[in-house]
């Protein structure tokens, strides 16, 4: 077990080269002069481009400004983005946001998902069963900006209950609703998937012993048959949390929330590379250790799974 | 209050009154499915009752109500199902009952083990974890007493090692280990009445064999009634009192297991003893006495037969297979080329990622003649399955060679052009007719497919190709563009057997093609596979589990165990005189249908036991 967790970090090396390999490669081919960007629209003199092409060794052939990138991350120096600000600094500031957030979602997204999922799954073919199918076939053709906007609307504009938007404090309360939307679209995976799961799993032959032995119907249902449904959730919920952590670009966008989709948003228009790249390299490491820790859930949940 | 014996009982009203009267009284019993808003019934006004330390098996093919009627005096049925008539344990109505009594009954007065411990048992709990589950659901005791009694159990039912067994996933046991378990689970409260749904279906036969002594001495034991509801005749004979025969939804005779197997009144009940096929029965002409025959190569003696008569059968037995050997002798061996010659062969299952290479085979050597039958036989693991996968070419050789039709295979990779030629040769039956045809194509199209493939024939000639192979396999020729799910497992396995026929193969190789079948229908698939054999003159590998399938149909015998063939010979020398002590076992194991020999065969496999241990 312990030798399966130091292969999977071990296993993070090439991803991590591989990926910042080839984000840099995309930067590297953007269109356009970098120190354009830091100069603004009026320009600036072509001494200060020269300066600032020698500080973001800009005048280096790729491979080298790759080196050189990387060796500031292994000394863990991420460098600054072309304000001048240290990246690493940014990153601190906003990840924070954007972990609370996604993190509330998936809490939201699984609660709600599996018990919803759950109850449907007992009554397939009922009233609730099927509204409930119906509502989250709507949630899943509906763009998030739209129900974003519609919810910012109602909640946050007509019935004033929260905010309609996100202060620089990020509080709990404040967050709520951004992240409803955002978790409202996996909900109606969630649901769906823990409805068939459960479906598949009622009629099994161990539920079935489980009934014989005596037990109650409440604890057939949250002991024997839950447990075994809930694997398939699981892979989602975790590819889920990967996904949420590296920020909501359109979420963060219309609740005007300071995360990490909303900084990498404006550093793509700004065609601020080292900062791209720097927080693309930085979501990928939180995608990888996400899925490990699904991967270790997954070895908890079903006996039968077990990593050498 | 009933005496406790292990597990201690749950004060739950349903207590044995003094009188010796029935544990189950069942009163016009009525089960329904309700399938697209009409009732379809599954057992129809079944009358019986058991009492305390008598087994009733209840006997019928698949469809016959049997399972469905067990499992609806628990209530264990889906939802879309209607239960009419009267359930008396012990006198009390349990189709009234209200639920929460009834759950108190269930585990506890009631017990089911079923028939596949692998699915029925929950695989994300421990068996310790199950067992525990149950015992402190019914009985007011703390964990560590809840633990101390499951071990106890564990123990009871055998388990080597009852500490490990507790504290294992069921997967990590093997099959024999896994019924136990789940029979120590349903034993936790000493029920009064077990329901045993094919408890050893899913088991090898030595493995069966244990499982049906541990069952007879629990019986004595716990002075439980047994409703034993099984397909096998031979498992009845070894453990039923009394039975009901079972058939599309009724009873159509009951009695004694005396009665049923001596003097069967009923013309279903005939036709159904008259299907099973029994070791030693062969094609029917000669009948071999096996329990004699392997008294005779253990030179054992038996309490329940007189020693002279003993004797008597013993001389006989040798004296058909000396008069065997002479006639195969006169015969001559067959001065032609063999068609499969394994020399010395090994077979690995190839390394996946970090799971090392397997090695399912080791050091085989095996010749299959034209026109010969050859049964290969053994329990699941013994790798008789993998040498029928290597002789069509879909597993490679490790070591040795593997003569194909004259070709030498073994060096072939599994892809190449060689190695199809080769396969033209070769004809497939597989094990599960259903899942080894394409469910989206007819079956017709299935069957012209090899020819179609090897570009034997096209157009209208593949077409009136095959018609010719419906024929032969005994199937109506407007089948041919039906879809598998719209045939029966028999017809089915019929279209696997025509698609093997459709290239003329020298050599067929058929993996369990009966196993999934039922008895009566086994018996017609046999027959057909044997006139066509007769008929067209291929060879065989017969890949099978069942002893007496193989006695049915193969000229030679070969028994593997844990991937070494560990005896091979003909019919006659292996069943009159096996030499091996792990065929005495295995012949040893399979039950006879029929009450009396069977318990000559049980004495004779415990005092084998006693030896080799």
């Amino acid at each position: 077990m312990v030798w399966y967790i130091v292969r999977r970090f071990l296993q993070l090396i090439p991803v991590f080269l591989g990926a910042t390999l080839l984000v840099y490669f995309l930067v590297f081919s953007l269109p356009g002069d970098a120190t354009a960007a830091i100069c603004g629209e009026r320009g600036c003199t072509p001494a200060v481009v020269a300066g600032l092409r020698e500080q973001y060794n800009l005048d280096q052939p790729f491979w080298i400004q790759y080196l050189l990138y990387l060796k500031g991350v292994l000394t863990f120096d991420l460098g600054t983005n072309f304000s001048g600000r240290p990246i690493a600094t940014i990153i601190a500031e906003v990840f924070p946001t954007t972990a609370k957030l996604a993190i509330m979602a998936l809490v939201i997204e699984a609660v709600f998902g599996i018990v919803f999922g759950l109850i449907a799954g007992l009554r397939k073919g009922r009233i609730f069963d099927s509204s409930v199918l119906v509502l989250s076939l709507i949630v899943i053709a509906v763009p998030i900006f739209v129900l974003g906007f519609l919810m910012q609307f109602l909640i946050g504009v007509k019935l004033q209950w929260t905010n309609p938007t996100v202060s620089g404090d990020a509080t709990i309360t404040e967050l709520l609703l951004p992240a409803v939307v955002l978790g409202l679209v996996s909900f109606a995976y969630v649901l769906r998937l823990t409805r068939t799961s459960i479906i598949e799993n009622v009629n099994a032959d161990y539920v079935r012993t489980a009934t014989a032995k005596g037990l109650s119907r409440r604890r057939v249902v949250v002991v024997h048959v839950l447990r075994n449904s809930l694997i398939p959730v699981v892979t989602f919920l975790g590819a889920d949390l990967g996904a949420l952590m590296g920020g909501a670009i359109v979420t963060e966008g219309i609740f005007n929330v300071n995360g990490v989709g909303n900084t990498l948003y404006r550093a793509v228009l700004n065609g601020d590379g080292p900062m791209v790249v720097s927080i693309v390299t930085f979501l990928i490491l939180i995608f990888c250790l996400a899925n490990l820790l699904v991967d270790l859930l997954y070895a908890w949940l079903d006996p039968r799974i077990r990593y050498a | 209050m009933s005496t406790q014996v292990i597990g201690g009982t749950g004060d739950t009203g349903a207590d044995l009154p003094a009188s010796q009267g029935p544990v189950l009284e069942v009163r016009n019993l009525s089960v329904d499915f309700g399938v697209d808003k009409k009732w379809v019934p599954a057992a129809i006004d079944l009358n019986y009752e058991v009492k305390a330390g008598e087994v009733l098996a209840i006997v019928g093919e698949s469809g016959s109500g049997k399972s469905a009627s067990s499992m609806s005096l628990l209530g264990l049925l889906p939802s879309n199902s209607r239960v009419t008539g009267e359930v008396l344990l012990n006198g009390k109505s349990v189709l009234t009952m209200s639920p929460a009594r009834l759950r108190q009954i269930r585990g506890n007065d009631v017990a089911v083990i079923f028939q596949e411990p692998m699915t029925a048992l929950n695989p994300v709990y421990t068996v310790g974890f199950q067992i525990v589950e149950t015992l402190r659901l019914h009985n007011e005791i703390s964990p560590d007493e809840a633990k101390q009694r499951a071990l106890r159990l564990l123990q009871m039912v055998e388990l080597p090692d009852p500490d490990k067994a507790f504290r294992s996933y069921p997967h990590q046991l093997s099959g024999g280990q896994r019924q136990r378990a789940m029979i120590a689970q349903s034993l936790s409260c000493d029920p009064k009445l077990l329901i045993a749904d094919e408890p050893t279906t899913a088991l090898d036969v030595t493995v069966q064999a244990e499982i049906l002594d541990l069952m007879r001495n629990l019986r004595t034991q716990l002075n439980s009634a047994i409703v034993l509801i099984t397909h096998d005749m031979g498992v009845v004979a070894d453990l039923a009192d009394r039975i009901a025969v079972m058939r599309q939804g009724r009873i159509v005779e009951t009695g004694t297991a005396e009665q049923i197997f001596r003097n069967p009144q009923h013309e279903y009940t005939r036709a159904l003893l008259a299907a099973v096929p029994h070791l030693g029965q062969g094609d029917g002409k000669d009948d071999v006495d096996v329990t004699a025959a392997l008294a005779a190569a253990t030179h054992t003696d038996l309490q329940t037969v007189d020693h002279d008569e003993l004797e008597r059968r013993e001389q006989n037995v040798l004296a058909q297979l000396a008069d065997a050997e002479h006639e195969v002798a006169s015969h001559g061996t067959p001065g032609v080329a063999p068609v499969l010659e394994l020399i010395d062969v090994a077979i690995e299952y190839p390394k996946q990622g970090r799971v090392p290479a397997f090695r399912a085979v080791e050091g085989a050597n095996l010749t299959v003649y034209p026109g010969q039958v050859i049964g290969l036989v053994g329990e699941s693991g013994s790798g008789k399955t993998t040498i029928g996968r290597a002789a069509v070419g879909l597993l490679p050789v490790a070591a040795g060679s593997l003569k194909v039709v004259g070709t030498d295979v073994s060096g072939f990779r599994p892809s190449s052009k060689e190695l199809a030629k080769v396969r033209r040769h070769v004809g497939m039956v597989f094990q599960d007719p259903s899942s080894s045809l394409n469910p989206r194509l007819p079956i017709g199209e299935s069957i012209g497919e090899p020819m179609y493939l090897a570009g034997e024939a096209k157009g209208g000639e593949l077409q009136k190709r095959i018609e010719a192979l419906l024929d032969q396999v005994e199937l109506p020729r407007a089948y041919r563009n039906r879809y598998p799910h719209e045939l029966s497992g028999g017809q089915k396995q019929r279209v696997g057997i025509a698609r093997a026929l459709s290239l003329k193969p020298k050599l067929m190789v058929a993996d369990e093609p009966t196993s999934a079948l039922d008895v009566s229908v086994q018996a017609k698939v046999l027959e057909l596979f044997q006139n066509l054999q007769r008929e067209l003159g291929f060879a065989c590998l017969f890949v099978t589990h069942d002893l007496a399938v193989v006695d049915v149909l193969a000229d030679y015998i070969c028994v593997m165990r844990r991937g070494r063939i560990v005896e091979q010979g003909s019919r006659d020398q292996i069943l009159r005189s096996p030499q091996d002590p792990y065929t005495q076992r295995l012949l040893a194991a399979v039950p006879l249908p029929d009450p009396e020999k069977q318990r000559e065969r049980r004495e004779l496999r415990a005092k084998l036991l006693t030896v080799s241990d």
